[in-house]
C-alpha cells in the first residue's frame, strides 16, 4: 500500500533531495514550502506523516506543531521535525510542543528513510 | 571680760570704718572721683588677695603644725595659675568684659548657648559647694571670739560663746552684704564699695599675719638665727607629704583659684582693665608669698610654747594671747576678722547675683507671664531676691556650720569647697578652648562630677552617722563594696582628699568630653562657642548698635551672606521704597524685622534666623564677625547642599543610561542567541543539500548521466553558498577589528552605480525599478570603490528582497555638498518599523522574524565600510518606504587610517 508524506520545507534543493529519496520508496510525497496556512494545508491533504522544517517563512515549525496538535484531526499525527538551528533548546521546544521525531541537519539519507518507516509502523499500529 | 568687751568695740569701730570706706568709695564711684584709686591695680590686686581667707590666715599655721609643709600648696596653685597661667585668665576676662558676664553660672551658661538648665545647676552646685566654705569662716570667727573670751577666763573655750558668737556674726555680716552688696541693680557694675573694703582688710590682714610673725620670730623665740634653729629642731620639717596629696592640693588651689564664684567676681566681674592682670601677675604672688612667710615660724614656736590640746589653727591668736599681748592680739583677731568678712561678702555677693538671676527670676517671670512687668516691679523683685538669697546663703553656711559640730580642721573644711567648685573647671575651660564643647557634655560632667563629690567628700565630712552609717564607711554604700565613699571602685588606700579629687574630676572630664562628641550643638551654641573660643580673633571691644542705620548695614550685609546679594538688596530697596525713603537702607521696623527673620528663617531655620537677628538687633553677646561666620558657614552647607544635589541628579542620569546600556546588551544577547541560531541555519542549510546529495550520488545506483550533472552542481552551489557566507562573516570581523587596507581609487560615482546594480540584479531574481538621474551621479570620487560598490550592492539587493511593493521601485537620488558627497536609496515598500530602528546597523539583526534568508549581516557590514571610509549610512524616516543614507566625503582621508 502507498503512503501519503507530506514535506513542508522552503529551500528548494533539500525538498527536491527528500522528494529523490522518498519517491524511490514508492511513497507519495507533497510538498509545501510556506509556513503560513500550513496546518491547513495538513489538515486538507491528511497525510500519513508529516516532515516538517522549523524555519519557514510566516510562521514557524514549533508554531506549526502546537497548532497541529490543538486540533483534533491532527492530534497524533506523526509529524518528523528537521532543523538546522542546531541548539539543544530546540530538541526541547519541539520535544514540549509534540513532536514524534526530531533530526538536525545536515542529516543522513538513511536516518531519515529509517525514521519515516518506524514512524509508518507505528502509525499503522495505532490505527 | 573687760578686754573681750574692748575687743567687741574694736570690731565695731572696725566695722564701722568699713562701712565708712565703702560709702565713701561708693559715692566716689558714682560721682566719678577717685579713679586713680578705684580703678587702680593695686586695688584690683589686693581685691584678689580674698583668696586668703580665715582658712589662709588662722588655717595655714594649723595646717603646717599637723601636716608640716602641705600649706605650701594651697599659696603655689594660685601663684601658678597667675604666673603661668595669665593667658587663660587673660582670655577669661575678655570674655567676662565682652559678654557681661555677671558669674561663674553666667559664663558657664552663656558658652553653651545660654542654656538656662547649666545655669541653675551651677548655681546649684556653686551655693552646695561653697556653703563649707563659709561656714569655715564663721567657725573660725567663732572660735577666735571664744579662745578670747576663755584666755579671759582661763579656763577652755565656751562652745555657747562660739555659737552664739557664729549667730551675731554670720547676722552682721548678712547685713553688710546686704547694705553694699544691692546697692546696684545691675550685677555687672562694679561694687567699688565692697571691692575698696575688702582692699582694705587685705592690707589688715598682711598686717596681723606679719607683725605676729615678727613679734614671735624677735619677741618669743629671740631673733632669726634662734628661730631656725628651732625650726630645725622641730619635727615639723621632717613630715613627708605623700607626692599624690601634694599635686592633688596644688591643683585644687588652682582650681578654685579659677572656679570659685568669689575669685571669679573680684577677678573678672570687678575687673576694670584687662592690663591690671599683668601687675596682678607680680604682686600677688608677692602678697601670698607675704602672708606665707612666718607660718613655720608660728607653728613650730606654738607646738613649743603653747600647752599641748591647744587647736594649733588659732596659734596666730593664742600665742599673742599667752605672751599678754592683748593689742597684738587684737590686731590678729582683726587680721583673721577681716579674711573671714571679706570671704563671706564676696562669695555671698556672687552666689546671690547667681541664685537671683538664674533661679529667682526665672521662676518669677515664669510665674508673672502674661502680666505686663513694669520695669519698677522687676527692679524691686531682683533686689529683694538678692537680699533674700544673701540672707539664705549665709544661714546655709550657718546651719553647716552648727550641724558640722563647728570643730573640723579648718583646711579640710575649705579642700571640700575647692573640690567642689573644682568641677566647674572641665566645662569651663572646655568651653573656653575647644569649640566641641556642648551644653550637654557640659551638664554631664558638671552633674556627674559634682555627684561623686557628694558621695566621696561633702557627705562623708558630716562623720559617720549624719548622713551615711558607719557601715556604709566600712563596707559602701548599701553594702555594695566598690561604693565605698572612700574607696570607689575598690581602689582603696589612697588618702580622702586625693581619692575623691581623682574620681570626681576623671569622671567629670570623662563624661564631659564623651557627651560632647556624641551630642550636636545647637547654633546658639555654636555662635557662642565660636566667640568663646576666637575670642581674641575678634572681640576688641565690647560693640553696641546706637544708630538704628549701622544696624540696617549690619542686616544687610548678614541678609546679602545667607540670601544672595541680588535677592537681598531686592528686599531691602522693596522696603526701603515701601517705608517711602531714598537709598536703600530701610529702617529696621518691627514689620522689616519680621519679614527679613522670615526670609532668613527659609535659608537657615527659624531658630537660627531668630538667634541672628536678635543678636544684631539685641545687640550685645555677639559679634558681627561671628554671625558673618556662621552665615558663611550656612552658605558653605547650601553650597555643598547643592552639590549633592547636583550629584544625585547625575547618579540618576548615570542609572538611566545604565539602565539603557543594559537593555541594550539584553537585547544584543538575544539577538547573538537569534543570530548563533540564524548562523547554524545559514551553514547548514547548504551543507544539508550537499551532504544529502553527496549521499544520494553515493548510493543511488542507476542514476541517469543527466541526474548526476543536476546533483553535482546543486552540491557546488551550495558548496559557493557556503563559501560566501564565511567570506561575509570574516568580512565583518575585519571590518569591525581596524584591520582592514583600504585602497583609494578613482572613479565616477555614476559608473559605480551601473557596476553596482547590475551585480545586484544578477544575484538576486526579484526584479525592481530603479530611478535614477544621471546628470546628477557626475562626481568624481576618491575613495575605496570597491567597498563602495560593496555597500550599494547591499542596499540594492535588500530593496529588491524586501520591498513589499507589488511594484517595487528603487529611486537612487545623488548629491555634493561641497566636500561632501550625499547619495539617498528609497523604495516604495513599506519602511522599517520603528522598534526595529535602533538595532538595525548591529550585526545578526534582521527585520522581521525569520522570513527571510540574510544573516543580517549585510547592514552591519555597510555602516562598519561607511565608517571606513569617513561616512556614514543612515535610515530616513522622511518618506513612506525604506530609505537610506550614504555620506562621505569625496575624497579619503587615508591619513586616517
Amino acid at each position: 500500500m502507498s503512503h501519503h508524506l507530506l514535506l513542508v520545507e522552503d529551500e528548494t534543493n533539500i525538498i527536491e533531495a527528500i522528494r529523490f529519496l522518498l519517491s524511490r520508496e514508492g511513497w507519495e510525497v507533497d510538498t509545501h514550502s510556506n509556513g503560513t496556512d500550513a496546518a491547513e494545508v495538513i489538515r486538507d491533504l491528511k497525510p500519513d506523516i508529516v516532515i516538517l522544517d522549523v524555519m519557514l517563512p510566516g510562521k514557524n515549525g514549533f508554531d506549526i506543531l502546537e497548532e497541529l496538535r490543538a486540533h483534533e484531526q491532527t492530534a497524533d499525527l506523526p509529524v518528523l521535525m528537521l532543523t538546522a538551528r542546531g541548539q539543544s533548546r530546540d530538541r526541547e521546544m519541539a520535544e514540549k510542543a509534540g513532536v514524534s521525531r526530531f533530526m538536525t541537519k545536515p542529516f543522513s539519507n538513511t536516518e531519515v528513510l529509517n525514521a519515516v518507516r518506524d514512524m509508518l509502523c507505528l502509525h499503522r499500529q495505532q490505527s | 571680760m573687760t578686754s573681750l568687751n574692748v575687743l567687741i568695740a574694736v570690731c565695731m569701730a572696725y566695722v564701722a570704718l568699713l562701712f565708712g570706706v565703702a560709702f565713701a568709695a561708693e559715692r566716689a564711684g558714682v560721682r566719678g572721683r577717685a579713679d586713680w584709686l578705684l580703678r587702680s591695680p593695686l586695688v584690683y590686686t589686693l581685691s584678689l588677695s580674698i583668696y586668703c581667707t580665715a582658712w589662709t590666715f588662722y588655717g595655714a599655721v594649723g595646717n603646717a603644725a599637723r601636716s608640716g609643709l602641705e600649706y605650701v600648696t594651697i599659696y603655689l596653685g594660685p601663684s601658678l595659675v597667675i604666673i603661668g597661667w595669665w593667658w587663660i585668665l587673660r582670655r577669661l576676662v575678655r570674655i567676662g568684659r565682652s559678654h557681661k558676664v555677671t558669674s561663674v553660672a553666667d559664663l558657664i551658661s552663656s558658652r553653651y548657648g545660654k542654656s538656662n538648665t547649666l545655669a541653675i545647676v551651677v548655681t546649684i552646685m556653686a551655693v552646695i559647694g561653697v556653703t563649707p566654705y563659709i561656714a569655715l569662716q564663721l567657725q573660725s570667727v567663732a572660735l577666735s571670739l571664744s579662745i578670747f573670751s576663755s584666755a579671759e577666763t582661763g579656763g577652755v573655750p565656751d562652745p555657747e560663746t562660739s555659737r552664739a558668737g557664729g549667730l551675731w556674726i554670720a547676722i552682721g555680716l548678712a547685713l553688710f552684704t546686704v547694705l553694699f552688696g544691692t546697692r546696684n541693680l545691675n550685677a555687672n557694675e562694679r561694687h567699688h564699695g565692697v571691692v575698696i573694703a575688702v582692699a582694705v582688710e587685705a592690707v589688715v590682714k598682711l598686717i596681723a599675719l606679719l607683725a605676729v610673725g615678727v613679734f614671735v620670730v624677735w619677741g618669743v623665740a629671740g631673733g632669726l638665727s634662734a628661730t631656725m634653729a628651732r625650726i630645725d629642731a622641730s619635727a615639723l620639717g621632717t613630715w613627708q607629704t605623700d607626692g599624690s596629696r601634694w599635686a592633688t592640693l596644688t591643683l585644687l588651689s588652682a582650681t578654685a583659684f579659677l572656679c570659685l564664684p568669689r575669685m571669679f567676681q573680684v577677678m573678672v566681674v570687678e575687673n576694670d582693665d584687662e592690663r591690671h592682670l599683668q601687675v596682678a601677675s607680680w604682686a600677688f604672688p608677692l602678697y601670698l608669698m607675704l602672708m606665707s612667710l612666718f607660718v613655720v615660724p608660728i607653728a613650730v614656736i606654738g607646738l613649743e610654747v603653747l600647752p599641748a590640746g591647744s587647736n594649733p589653727d588659732f596659734f596666730v591668736l593664742s600665742l599673742p594671747l599667752s605672751e599678754g599681748r592683748e593689742g597684738l592680739a587684737m590686731l590678729s583677731f582683726l587680721g583673721g576678722f577681716s579674711s573671714a568678712t571679706s570671704m563671706v561678702i564676696v562669695a555671698t555677693l556672687a552666689l546671690s547675683t547667681m541664685v537671683s538671676n538664674h533661679v529667682v527670676m526665672p521662676v518669677f517671670l515664669y510665674l508673672r507671664q502674661g502680666g505686663a512687668t513694669q520695669s519698677g516691679d522687676v527692679r524691686d523683685v531682683v533686689i529683694l531676691s538678692r537680699r533674700l538669697s544673701i540672707l539664705g546663703i549665709i544661714g546655709l553656711g550657718y546651719i553647716y556650720f552648727q550641724a558640722s559640730g563647728g570643730s573640723g580642721a579648718l583646711a579640710a573644711i575649705g579642700l571640700i569647697s575647692f573640690a567642689g567648685v573644682a568641677q566647674f573647671l572641665p566645662a569651663m575651660l572646655g568651653g573656653l578652648f575647644w569649640r566641641g564643647a556642648t551644653r550637654v557634655g557640659a551638664l554631664a560632667g558638671l552633674a556627674i562630677g559634682f555627684s561623686v563629690w557628694m558621695f566621696t567628700m561633702l557627705l562623708p565630712s558630716f562623720g559617720p552617722g549624719v548622713v551615711f552609717s558607719a557601715e556604709t564607711f566600712a563596707s559602701g554604700l548599701w553594702g555594695i563594696g566598690w561604693l565605698n565613699p572612700q574607696a570607689l571602685f575598690g581602689i582603696a588606700g589612697l588618702d580622702p582628699t586625693v581619692h575623691a579629687v581623682f574620681w570626681s574630676l576623671s569622671l567629670n572630664v570623662l563624661g564631659f568630653a564623651v557627651f560632647s562628641l556624641i551630642s550636636f550643638p545647637l547654633p546658639l551654641e555654636r555662635l557662642q562657642g565660636a566667640q568663646f573660643v576666637n575670642v581674641f580673633d575678634h572681640s576688641g571691644q565690647a560693640r553696641g548698635w546706637h544708630a538704628s542705620f549701622a544696624e540696617s548695614e549690619d542686616l544687610l550685609i548678614m541678609a546679602q551672606r545667607i540670601l544672595g546679594a541680588e535677592e537681598a538688596r531686592h528686599l531691602f530697596e522693596t522696603q526701603t521704597r515701601a517705608q517711602g525713603m531714598p537709598g536703600h537702607l530701610p529702617e529696621p521696623t518691627p514689620d522689616f524685622l519680621q519679614r527679613l527673620e522670615r526670609e532668613l528663617a527659609g535659608s537657615v531655620g527659624a531658630a537660627t534666623a531668630h538667634a541672628m537677628i536678635g543678636q544684631i538687633v539685641g545687640g550685645t553677646a555677639v559679634s558681627v564677625q561671628d554671625l558673618m561666620a556662621v552665615a558663611d558657614e550656612s552658605a558653605q552647607m547650601l553650597e555643598y547642599s547643592s552639590q549633592l544635589e547636583a550629584k544625585s541628579r547625575e547618579l540618576s542620569r548615570t542609572a538611566g543610561e545604565l539602565r539603557r546600556a543594559n537593555e541594550k546588551l539584553t537585547q544584543i544577547s538575544l539577538q547573538k542567541d537569534a543570530f548563533l541560531s540564524q548562523i547554524s541555519h545559514e551553514l547548514r542549510t547548504p551543507m544539508t543539500s550537499i551532504r544529502a546529495f553527496s549521499e544520494i550520488l553515493r548510493d543511488t545506483d542507476g542514476l541517469r548521466p543527466l541526474e548526476k550533472t543536476k546533483y553535482a552542481s546543486i552540491i557546488n552551489t551550495e558548496a559557493i553558498r557556503l563559501t560566501r557566507l564565511l567570506d561575509d562573516l570574516l568580512d565583518l570581523s575585519v571590518l569591525e577589528n581596524g584591520q582592514v587596507t583600504l585602497n583609494r581609487q578613482s572613479g565616477n560615482l555614476g559608473d559605480l552605480l551601473d557596476q553596482a546594480i547590475a551585480t545586484a540584479q544578477a544575484s538576486e531574481a526579484r526584479e525592481i525599478t530603479i530611478h535614477r538621474r544621471r546628470l546628477d551621479e557626475t562626481i568624481t570620487l576618491n575613495t575605496d570603490l570597491d567597498r563602495l560598490a560593496q555597500v550599494f550592492i547591499n542596499l540594492i539587493t535588500n530593496a529588491q528582497k524586501y520591498c513589499a511593493s507589488e511594484t517595487p521601485e528603487l529611486r537612487i537620488e545623488a548629491a555634493r555638498h561641497g566636500e561632501t558627497v550625499v547619495i539617498d536609496f528609497r523604495d516604495n515598500g513599506n519602511g522599517i518599523p520603528d522598534e526595529a530602528r535602533e538595532m538595525m546597523f548591529e550585526k545578526f539583526s534582521r527585520i522581521g522574524a525569520q522570513d527571510s534568508n540574510g544573516a543580517g549581516l549585510g547592514l552591519a557590514i555597510c555602516r562598519e565600510i561607511m565608517v571606513r571610509l569617513g561616512g556614514d549610512v543612515s535610515y530616513l524616516d522622511d518618506s513612506g518606504g525604506t530609505a537610506f543614507r550614504v555620506m562621505m566625503p569625496q575624497t579619503l582621508a587615508l591619513a586616517a587610517q
